[in-house]
C-alpha cells in the first residue's frame, strides 16, 4: 500500500496555513536532502521545475523527525494550531 | 495576574498523572492538550509494565483499559530471505498480578483523563500552549494564541518534541543522534483471530521484536504487540541513522519492506490498516535530558527525555506516570509552603532519585551507545541465521560435523577483534 494510501486512513483536521516552514535559501544549498528520507508521510519533495523544496503539510503525522534531521535549520516547525492536525484514534 | 495553582501542559500519561494527583491533593489545576481529546496526539509501541506504577496511581491503575496481558515474548532475528524465531513464556505471566499489558494511547489517556476529571481537574482540549510567561525570572503561566493563564507552577509534560523545555532554556535543541522515530500501523483482526493465531488465551498478548535486516543495518528494530482486536506493528529507527546510512531507503519504504517480510506478514494477514502513525522517542538516555525544573516549572515524561531503550525491554510510559505524580507531589508541597522558587521545586530531582526514574536512567546510562554498534544489527543476526542455516541444511555431500560447522561460521562472522570490542562495551550495559 501506497504511503498516501495510509494516511488517507488517519483522521487529519487540516488548517488553511502550513505548520511547517522552509527556508528555500537554505534548501538551495542542501545536497543531502535528508527531508524525504526521514519523513514518515514522505511529503517532502523536490519540485526540478522551480528548483523549490515542497512539503505537502497536509498529511502530517507530527512526529517532528524532519526538524531534528535538517541539522542546517531550514525546517521551521510548530505543531498544527489546536482543532488541528492528526487525531490518532487508536494512538 | 490572576494566578491559579497549577498548569499542567500535554495530555499524555505524564501531563494526566500529574493533574490527577495535584487535584486529588485538593489542588486548582487545569491541563491544556492540543488534541481533541488526551491521547489523540499520543503513540505508544505498546506495553505498560504495570509494577513500577502501581505505588503512584494506587487504586486505579488496576481499572485501567488494558489491552491483552503479555504472557509470551516473540524475538525474530532476520537475515535477508531468512529468519531465526524463538519465543520464551511463562506460565506465572498468565496468573495474576500481570506484568505487563499491551495497550493503545487514545483509550488508555481517555481513560486516564476521566479519572483526573473525576478528581476535579479542569482538562481543555484543543488548546496548543505557545508560549511561558515569566515574572521576576520565574515561569508563571502560559500564553496560548492570545489567552494567557496566570498559574504559580507550570508542569512541561508536552512530550519528546517537548518545545517548552527549550523555550524555558533547559534544553538544547534536538540532535538527529539522540532521537529515533518510531513508525507504526494498527491492523483489526477478530479477537478470537488473533487468538488463535498467536496461541493466546482469552486477555493474554504476545509481545514481539524484530531485529537485523529489517533496518538494514541501521540503529533500531521492529516490535508487535497483540491488542484486543487490533495488532500494533511497527519501525523504530534511530533518526542519524536515517540521515547517513539511508541511501536509496526512506522510512515509508523501510516500513513496507518490514511489514512485506513473511515473517512479519503472517501476522497481520486479513487485517485491516486503520491507523498510520509516527512518533519520536528519545534515545540518548539521562546524557541528553534537560534541566528537570526551574523557578515555577517542572517537567515530566517525555518531555524530561525519561525513555530507555535496553534492546529486548523499552520503556517510557513507567516513567511518565511516575514522574508525573512526582512533579505533582513536588508541587504540592512547594504550594503549601508558598515557596515556588528554583531552589524549592528542585526536590523534585531529589525524589526522582529516591524512585526507580533517575537510577534506572543511570543504570543504562550508556545504552545507546553500546546497542548503537552496526555489528549488532548487521553482522549478529547474519551470523545467527547462517549457523542455523548450515545446521538445518543436508545437502549431497558428506555432511560436516555439527562443532565444525559452528566453528566455521563462527570464525567467519565472530571470532575476531571485533566481537571482543563489542563484548567489552556490552559490560557496559
Amino acid at each position: 500500500m501506497k504511503v498516501e494510501e495510509k494516511l488517507a486512513l488517519n483522521a487529519i483536521k487540516n488548517d488553511t496555513k502550513s505548520h511547517i516552514l522552509l527556508d528555500q535559501s537554505i534548501c538551495a544549498a542542501c545536497k543531502e536532502r535528508m527531508c524525504i528520507a526521514v519523513c514518515p508521510a514522505h511529503l517532502y519533495s523536490f519540485n526540478e521545475e522551480t528548483g523549490e523544496m515542497v512539503v505537502e503539510y497536509a498529511g502530517c503525522l507530527e512526529c517532528g523527525t524532519c526538524m531534528i534531521a535538517c541539522i542546517y535549520g531550514s525546517i521551521t516547525w510548530d505543531y498544527p494550531g489546536g482543532e488541528f492536525g492528526v487525531q490518532y484514534r487508536y494512538g | 495576574m490572576d494566578k491559579i495553582d497549577a498548569i499542567v501542559v500535554g495530555g499524555g500519561l505524564a501531563g494526566l498523572s500529574a493533574a490527577y494527583r495535584l487535584a486529588d491533593a485538593g489542588r486548582q489545576v487545569i491541563l491544556l492538550e492540543r488534541g481533541d481529546a488526551p491521547g489523540s496526539k499520543n503513540v505508544t509501541g505498546g506495553r505498560v509494565y504495570v509494577d513500577p506504577i502501581r505505588p503512584y496511581l494506587p487504586g486505579i491503575i488496576d481499572s485501567a483499559p488494558f489491552e491483552r496481558h503479555v504472557v509470551r515474548e516473540m524475538i525474530t532475528v532476520l537475515d535477508e530471505g531468512s529468519a531465526l524465531q524463538f519465543e520464551y513464556g511463562n506460565e506465572r505471566w498468565k496468573k495474576e498480578p500481570f506484568m505487563s499489558h499491551t495497550v493503545l494511547r487514545a483509550k488508555l489517556d481517555g481513560w486516564l483523563a476521566e479519572q483526573a476529571t473525576a478528581k476535579g481537574a479542569f482538562i481543555i482540549p484543543r488548546k496548543k500552549v505557545d508560549e511561558l510567561l515569566y515574572e521576576d525570572g520565574q515561569v508563571a503561566g502560559i500564553r496560548s494564541g492570545t489567552e494567557e493563564i496566570g498559574a504559580h507552577v507550570v508542569i512541561a509534560a508536552d512530550g519528546a518534541l517537548s518545545f517548552l523545555t527549550q523555550k524555558a532554556g533547559l534544553r538544547q535543541p534536538h540532535r538527529p543522534e539522540n532521537l529515533a522515530v518510531a513508525v507504526k500501523e494498527i491492523y483489526q483482526l477478530d479477537e478470537k483471530t488473533i487468538e488463535e493465531r498467536f496461541g493466546l488465551g482469552p486477555d493474554e498478548g504476545l509481545a514481539g521484536l524484530f531485529m537485523g535486516s529489517v533496518t538494514r543495518g541501521m540503529f533500531g528494530g521492529g516490535f508487535l504487540y497483540t491488542n484486543r482486536d487490533t495488532l500494533s506493528v511497527g519501525l523504530v529507527v534511530g533518526i542519524d541513522s536515517l540521515i547517513h546510512g539511508a541511501g536509496d531507503i526512506d522510512a515509508p519504504g523501510l516500513m513496507e519492506g518490514f511489514t512485506g517480510r513473511p515473517e512479519v506478514e503472517r501476522w497481520i494477514r486479513g487485517g485491516e490498516l486503520r491507523e498510520y502513525s509516527a512518533h519520536v522517542i528519545s534515545e540518548a538516555g539521562i546524557g541528553a535530558a534537560p534541566k528537570l525544573y526551574r523557578g515555577g516549572m517542572l517537567v515530566a515524561g517525555d518531555a524530561a527525555g525519561f525513555a530507555l531503550n535496553l534492546g529486548l525491554t523499552v520503556r517510557g510510559m513507567e516513567f511518565a506516570i511516575a514522574s508525573g505524580v512526582m512533579a505533582a507531589d513536588t508541587a504540592v508541597l512547594a504550594l503549601n509552603e508558598n515557596d515556588l522558587s528554583e531552589n524549592s521545586l528542585s526536590r523534585y530531582e531529589k525524589r526522582l532519585r529516591e524512585s526507580f526514574v533517575l537510577p534506572d536512567m543511570e543504570t543504562f546510562r550508556h545504552s545507546r551507545e553500546v546497542l548503537d554498534r552496526r555489528r549488532f544489527f548487521t553482522v549478529y543476526p547474519r551470523f545467527m541465521c547462517e549457523l542455523f542455516d548450515e545446521l538445518f541444511t543436508v545437502g549431497d555431500r558428506p555432511k560436516e560435523g555439527l562443532y565444525k560447522t559452528a566453528k566455521r561460521v563462527a570464525k567467519k562472522y565472530v571470532l575476531n577483534m571485533e566481537t571482543l570490542k563489542d563484548l567489552l562495551a556490552a559490560r557496559r550495559l
